[in-house]
């Protein structure tokens, strides 16, 4: 498997040119237009973004969840160990979904059923894909509970989800995803509810994975979590890739006006209160992406040429890029400056 | 060292918005064909604390700490064993339905999990402007209301026919929002309500909560396990540890001058982005296993994992030692 992956340029998993289109009463819009990204065995790759610009929809079509007949996958390409998961029959992708990429849902009732206990619910999803008795099955999923902390697990394994905290059904889910230690895990907000010394004990749980060439696609808002776990970080404003780097060159060299505005409103603990800083103007709904440059609206470096046409992801330094004209002169100035 | 401030004996301070006195919430823990209880899960045990007119109550713990619960009894979601919660003088606790039903306008809830909590096969026209037509308020353009709530947090106008799940996660979580302040309440639980939502919708959000407060006199329990989000909004701050209140302040004096071992630890962990990582912290982290909720240890409850335990902390549960502003549980503060 790994030597099909090495294969690929050692990518584990390529997106390319992913287009995701929405038809609704309004109109159809495109929920994610030309996103690429790439990721290596072993790596956290951050996909952050503000919210509705597309980051669950990305996450969600490389499995093909894609709720249709309303949503569709309308281009690109997404090569997971070398095969297109676009073109694979649906009982081939059945197995790799679960075995080879598991999946954590942003919302917990979106994955756990309200109507079993948790218990049964793992058990299950390991019988699934592991041939193992019902009790060795009962034993590994009561060790999994422990191992993202959820106090009592013997007795926790009974309980419906309902009967469990949201950050413990946040874990429950993350015990889903990493006990049957996949090639790739597509997180999708798996942290919201936990408190930074849970998810401190969760990232270690997960860097220490028998098999250390899992890889992460790390969706996150928090910027916090990003620094913690991940190796490179794509930004994505409405709809497309707004930026791509290392962890280094996004904290400390943003080009995007985009990222630099996002990294300038981070709260923060102690210093000025009042009023939050919040990058000018608002999220223009899908229908309304301007021409050109989808931020250029809000942007204090906007100029003619953005709305004449699309700036292509321009690489900066080596292995960093960003969609931007001006991203060669904003590359070298601190984010504080916007 | 200790200083008893207590507020009622000085002047005649306002009555508050809401007082709340050794709640007491726990879950039967139910086993085999007859459903014998077997035991209780300790969710909120034996909390006091209380909100002024548009004040913003912080409250922060770890995960399964009770938060939840706290919130949802308060709203009339989950029942309290014991213990009183005065809202406007009158008694959640022993409040009959009917009653309860007339408050539902002036309490509201942002649910934690925005997903399970918005009717599927309703759309966000009919969600947000649901309880208006239930209280008969000023009708004037149903579409018009939806709309100018879908732009106050900051979502398309235009997509209030669509359905939940036609929306990304922090779009639902604005959903709840939009449908919490449609009524124009006095106090509302906010159960994590900016936790989905990246830095810059999360300021708008927090901003527009905050002007409510202003324009509304609203009042928050704003329930957050980001306490950078928590010293942005709340005055005060209440933490929380395996089912109690172990200290309660001004938020501003909690950051900088934490009295609680417990409270220490949950500060310094707080992740900075662009500095030291989690591993480099990760001696400030707090240590050991969180203790069941249904055999809390005994005596003061966070002996097992306190850095400064002493030989009184294993066998008598502190009481509440008053500290200049504060309230802390702690024996060290006695
Ligand atoms: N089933 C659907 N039908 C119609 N539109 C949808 C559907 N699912 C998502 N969308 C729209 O597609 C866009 C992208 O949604 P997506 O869930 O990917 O956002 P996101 O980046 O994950 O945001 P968040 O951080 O809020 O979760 C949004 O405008 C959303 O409203
Ligand atoms: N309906 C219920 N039945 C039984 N136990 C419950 C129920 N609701 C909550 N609990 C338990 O009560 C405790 C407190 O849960 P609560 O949801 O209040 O925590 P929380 O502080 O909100 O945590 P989180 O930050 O993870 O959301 C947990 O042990 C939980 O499992
Ligand atoms: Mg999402
Ligand atoms: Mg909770």
């Amino acid at each position: 498997m790994m030597v099909e992956g090495k294969a690929h340029n050692g990518r584990l998993l390529d997106v390319e040119d992913l287009i995701v289109t929405f038809e609704t009463d309004e109109g159809i819009f495109r929920a994610v237009d030309g996103v690429s990204f790439a990721i290596e065995p072993g790596e956290v790759l951050g996909l952050v973004g503000e919210s509705g610009c597309g980051k669950s929809v990305t996450a969600l079509s490389i499995l093909r969840l894609i709720p249709g007949p309303v949503g569709k996958i309308a281009g690109g390409k997404i090569r997971f160990q070398g095969k297109d998961l676009l073109e694979l029959p649906a009982s081939k992708l059945h197995n790799i979904r679960g075995q080879e990429i598991s999946m954590i849902f942003q919302e917990p009732s979106a994955a756990l059923s309200p109507l079993h206990r948790v218990g049964r619910q793992l058990v299950e999803t390991i019988r699934l894909h592991r041939k193992m008795d019902k009790k060795a099955a009962w034993e590994m999923a009561r060790e999994w509970l422990a191992k993202v902390r959820i106090p009592d697990p013997e007795e926790r394994m009974y309980a419906y989800p309902y009967q469990l905290s949201g950050g413990m059904q946040q874990r429950v889910m993350i015990a889903m995803a990493l006990m049957l230690e996949p090639a790739l895990i597509i997180a999708d907000e798996p942290t919201t509810a936990l408190d930074v010394t849970i998810q401190a004990q969760i990232f270690k749980l997960i860097r220490g994975l028998k098999r250390k060439d899992t890889s992460i696609l790390l969706i996150t808002h928090d910027m916090g979590v990003v620094w913690e776990m991940c190796d490179r970080v794509a930004v994505m404003y409405a709809s497309r890739i707004a930026e791509k780097g290392t962890l280094e060159q996004i904290f400390n060299a943003p080009a995007h006006p985009y990222t630099r505005g996002l990294l300038a409103s981070i709260p923060k603990l102690t210093g000025a209160k009042g009023k939050l800083k919040a990058i000018r103007g608002q999220v223009p709904s899908p229908f309304e992406y301007p021409s050109g440059c989808h931020f250029r609206d809000r942007c204090p470096h906007a100029f003619d040429r953005c709305a004449a046409e699309v700036p292509p992801l321009y690489e900066v330094q080596e292995g960093h890029r960003a969609s931007c004209f001006a991203a060669h002169e904003l590359v070298g100035k601190p984010p504080e400056a916007e | 060292m200790a200083q008893i401030i207590q507020a009622d004996s000085i002047s005649a301070p306002p009555s508050p918005l809401l007082d709340v006195k050794d709640l007491k919430t726990w879950f039967p823990i139910q086993r085999g064909i007859f459903s014998k209880i077997v035991g209780h899960v300790r969710a909120v045990d034996r909390v006091t604390f209380s909100i002024q007119k548009g004040e913003t109550l912080g409250l922060v713990g770890e995960s399964g700490c009770g938060k939840t619960t706290l919130g949802r009894t308060l709203i009339g979601l989950e029942t309290a064993m014991e213990g009183q919660a005065l809202f406007n003088g009158r008694d959640l606790v022993t409040l009959s339905s009917r009653e309860r039903r007339h408050l539902r306008r002036q309490m509201q809830i942002i649910f934690q999990d925005p997903l399970s909590s918005l009717n599927p096969r309703m759309n966000i026209l009919d969600i947000v402007t649901e309880g208006i037509a239930q209280f008969k308020m000023v009708e004037g353009g149903r579409e018009d209301h939806a709309k100018r709530l879908m732009a106050e947090v900051g979502l398309d106008k235009e997509a209030i026919y669509r359905y939940p799940h036609e929306f990304s996660g922090g779009q639902r979580q604005r959903i709840n929002i939009a449908r919490a302040i449609s009524l124009r309440p006095d106090f509302i639980v906010c159960d994590e309500p900016v936790s989905a939502l990246d830095v810059s919708v999360q300021a708008q959000v927090i901003n527009l909560l905050m002007d409510l407060r202003k324009s509304h006199g609203l009042s928050y329990l704003f329930i957050s396990h980001d306490l950078s989000v928590v010293s942005n909004i709340a005055g005060r701050t209440a933490v929380m540890y395996l089912g109690t209140i172990v200290e309660q302040g001004p938020t501003s004096d909690i950051i900088e001058d934490p009295l609680h071992p417990y409270t220490k630890a949950l500060i310094a962990a707080v992740p900075d982005p662009g500095k030291a990582k989690i591993g480099e912290r990760e001696e400030r982290l707090v240590k050991g296993e969180t203790p069941s909720p249904a055999a809390p240890p005994s005596g003061c409850r966070f002996h097992t994992r306190c850095p400064d335990i002493m030989d009184i902390c294993p066998r008598v549960d502190p009481p509440d030692f008053s500290h200049e502003t504060r309230l802390v549980r702690c024996h060290l503060y006695k």
